[in-house]
């Protein structure tokens, strides 16, 4: 077992891709179900949408890079309101329901044979991501310090990622300490009272969920510029419910909540994948045990038992405070 | 021939290059061919006589040989077209796209081009729409009965309990892999499978109430988070079930092999046939039970307003515990069944939940006779849409009906027009 390597990747997970793309994700699902008490488990739709906007408008359609990005959070936008009419006005249940089939119907559509010249079908789309590579101030080298040593390519990807990180959570922070963001968690609490006084709740939930759902998108385009491609199935359920487990990790209605579970999930996922493989290619653990192809198993395993411990001892998470929470159902 | 001197240079050239370590390089001497294989239900096809023609007025011949392969080199890259001399076919071998001959295709530089000429009877769609329509209904309302078979149960848990059950996917999905285990492992006869799983099924729907549902119930825990800890509970058991199970399709030993019995254009099978049978006989005596009975009265008066029910004497507890052993038996058969009309894989059941959803919703949340409605609505929406749009978009008409449902009528077909927001 090489200890020192297990460590180095578990550093470098805290900051990696995966984690900026989930915290990025989660901080769009605070505003949605932290603060305003939405259940969206539509969120792989938005990070979906912004994605293919930006990979239709520049590799199918030839724009610049700039002009994908506007697509994709409009995009993300229309997603919004197209998702909200129907549901804001109904249960919490509906709203999940309706979300989360949303959410595959956009996967199921672009993944289709049928649209193969328009989404790549079941393949994707790539070579879109050059635009963003060619504004990359890093020249050719490598950067960094310790385990964090990363080529001028993956340097880039981290940077802007973090920094979208702490503009997002800034946005966050300053709108939830807005009179907006008191209505908002207002609506949360109970939203015939808000009603009665004369708010328009149903206004305000779309707005909420207009600007979680930007939010996300950028996670979106994390995953697809990091990545160099958009994959129909990386935007499956699972995504949502990924993002689920770190809000609830991290602590929900609470600005760093969703930063910090990300990193801490992936963390503990690259910690269990690490240690498991080692284990068994060094021969701990027999292999009429456990393959090591079924390692990827066990990180979908322990999420979903992460998921149902979290929620029953512990709903509020690391940092979250419990009656902060809109888990009665409504 | 000063072209193909240049060619063997560039050839040569890029051999260097790829030596050098560039990547692979198309190595092929032999410049641009045309070429194909010529086969009847398999058999080659020899003798007949293919023409080519070319910008530049080039033209070559070949015939068929006796593997049935003929080839034409021709000149460079660029836009050919290859005729079929029909006179020179066999007796009683016609193509199969007239339309297609003389077939027009490119040729790229250094290509050796394929053209297939398909002989033989045209197999594509004959049958009428009619036919289709037909084919396509019977097998929606197969496919309707298995939803209800699972939506029943989860319209029920939701009506008696409050919660959205998110893993009542993953019990389908354990009835059929109990069953596969019965039939395959044990070598057990499948009707003899399907009823021991129906059993286990129903046990496992208890035990999960018992050691779940029921102390989260009695902590009070909330319907959001209980909600959220079916989805975590789906997600585990998923892949826990691929851990053992593996990420293959399979299939029942005993449902393999069986061909179709029609009548006219429908494409099911006897053991479909009985399926079907058995979903509607299940199906009703459930609606007897839940009818006539003493205990089924009670669960539609729970489902109705548990704490009414409560309080006029009903055990809540009790029915709330039939309900979960009668769920899981009734998603455990229709696991047993989905694994009959489709394969057996780890996340089949995850993959009708929102079908489910859709059907219960539709139905009106909550009641078991809508429940039924709902799910023969979209089983045969499902099946009928891919008459006018991809199979592969089968789904995506049924979760549409969703969303129209829910804006024009949220409580569904048949529930009770009451505040849903």
């Amino acid at each position: 077992m090489d200890w020192a390597n297990i460590i180095d990747n578990a550093l470098r997970a805290f900051i990696g891709l995966d984690t900026i793309i989930y915290a990025l994700a989660a901080i769009g699902l605070n505003v949605h179900f932290g603060y305003t008490g939405l259940l969206n488990f539509g969120q792989a739709a938005f990070l979906a949408v912004a994605a293919y906007g930006l990979a239709i408008s520049v590799s199918i359609s030839g724009l610049p890079f700039g002009v994908g990005i506007i697509f994709g959070l409009i995009g993300a936008v229309v997603m919004a309101v197209l998702l909200g009419i129907p549901t804001l006005r109904l249960r919490a249940d509906y709203l999940a329901i309706v979300t989360i089939a949303a959410a595959e119907i956009f996967r199921l559509i672009v993944r289709s044979a049928s649209l193969r010249d328009q989404t790549g079908g079941s393949n994707g789309l790539s070579a879109f991501s050059s635009g963003f590579y060619d504004l990359n101030p890093f020249s050719k080298g490598s950067y960094g310090f310790g385990p964090f040593v990363y080529n001028e390519r993956d340097s880039w990807v981290l940077l802007v990622g973090w920094v979208l990180i702490v503009l997002a959570s800034t946005v966050v922070w300053l709108l939830m300490r807005s009179p907006w963001g008191r209505v908002i968690k207002a609506v949360r609490e109970d939203e015939d009272a808000v009603r009665s006084l004369g708010k328009n709740v149903y206004a305000y939930k779309m707005q909420s969920l207009i600007i979680g759902g930007v939010l996300g998108s950028l996670g979106g385009f994390m995953l697809a510029l990091g990545k160099g491609s958009v994959q129909p199935d990386l935007y499956g359920t699972e995504l949502t419910f990924f993002a689920y487990t770190v809000l609830l990790l991290g602590g929900a209605a609470r600005v760093l909540g969703p930063v910090i579970g990300a990193a801490l999930f992936w963390v503990v996922l690259s910690l269990t994948d690490n240690i498991l493989n080692q284990a068994i290619s060094a021969g701990y653990v027999s292999t009429s045990i456990m393959t090591s192809n079924q390692v990827g198993q066990i990180r979908f395993i322990l999420v979903g038992l992460a998921l149902m411990l979290l929620m029953i001892f512990r709903p509020q998470g690391i940092f979250g405070d419990r009656k902060e929470l809109a888990l009665d159902g409504r | 021939m000063r072209r193909h001197a240049v060619q063997a240079m560039l050839v040569i050239a890029g051999a260097l290059i790829a030596l050098v370590g560039f990547g692979a390089m198309p190595a092929q001497a032999d410049g641009e061919t045309v070429q194909g294989v010529l086969r009847n239900e398999g058999t080659p096809v020899p003798g007949v006589n293919f023409t080519l023609t070319g910008a530049g007025g080039f033209s070559g011949q070949a015939t068929s040989d006796a593997t049935g392969k003929w080839v034409i080199s021709v000149p460079g890259p660029g836009q050919y077209k290859v005729t079929l001399d029909a006179k020179t076919l066999p007796d009683k071998v016609t193509l199969r796209f007239p339309e297609r001959n003389p077939f027009t295709t490119t040729v790229n530089s250094d290509q050796t081009k394929s053209v297939i000429f398909a002989l033989g009877k045209d197999t594509r769609v004959t049958e009428s729409n009619a036919d289709q329509a037909l084919n396509r209904f019977a097998q929606g309302l197969r496919f309707g009965l298995l939803i209800a078979l699972a939506a029943v149960g989860l319209s029920l848990i939701f009506g008696t309990t409050g919660l959205t059950n998110f893993a009542h996917g993953e019990l389908v999905t354990f009835g059929a892999l109990v069953a596969f285990f019965f039939n395959s492992k044990l070598g057990w006869p499948l009707l003899v499978a399907a009823v021991l799983t129906v059993v286990v099924c129903g046990a496992a729907g208890y035990l999960q109430d018992k050691i779940l549902w029921d102390p989260l119930r009695r902590r009070g825990t909330g319907l959001i988070a209980m909600m959220i800890i079916s989805i975590g509970l789906s997600i585990f058991l998923r892949y826990l079930f691929l851990f053992f199970f593996g990420g293959t399709t399979k299939s029942y030993p005993d449902a393999q092999g069986a061909t179709s019995i029609g009548p006219g254009s429908i494409t099911l099978t006897a053991l479909d046939y009985l399926s079907m049978a058995i979903s509607i006989v299940v199906l009703l005596g459930f609606a007897y039970f839940l009818l006539r009975t003493r205990t089924g009265k009670a669960t539609r008066a729970v489902a109705d307003n548990p704490a009414l029910s409560s309080a006029s004497g009903i055990n809540v507890d009790q029915v709330i515990r039939i309900v979960w052993i009668a769920g899981g038996a009734l998603a455990g058969l229709a696991g047993v069944l989905l694994g009959i009309a489709q394969q057996i894989n780890y996340q089949m059941g995850f993959q009708i939940l929102l079908l489910i959803f859709a059907s219960v919703t539709l139905g009106g949340l909550g009641t078991a006779f809508g429940a039924l409605v709902g799910s023969l609505v979209v089983g045969i929406v499902v099946e009928m849409s891919t008459l006018f749009i991809p199979a592969e978009l089968k789904y995506v008409g049924a979760l549409a009906i969703l969303i129209v449902i829910l804006l024009v009528r949220p409580q569904g077909i048949l529930g009770r027009a009451q505040r849903v927001g």
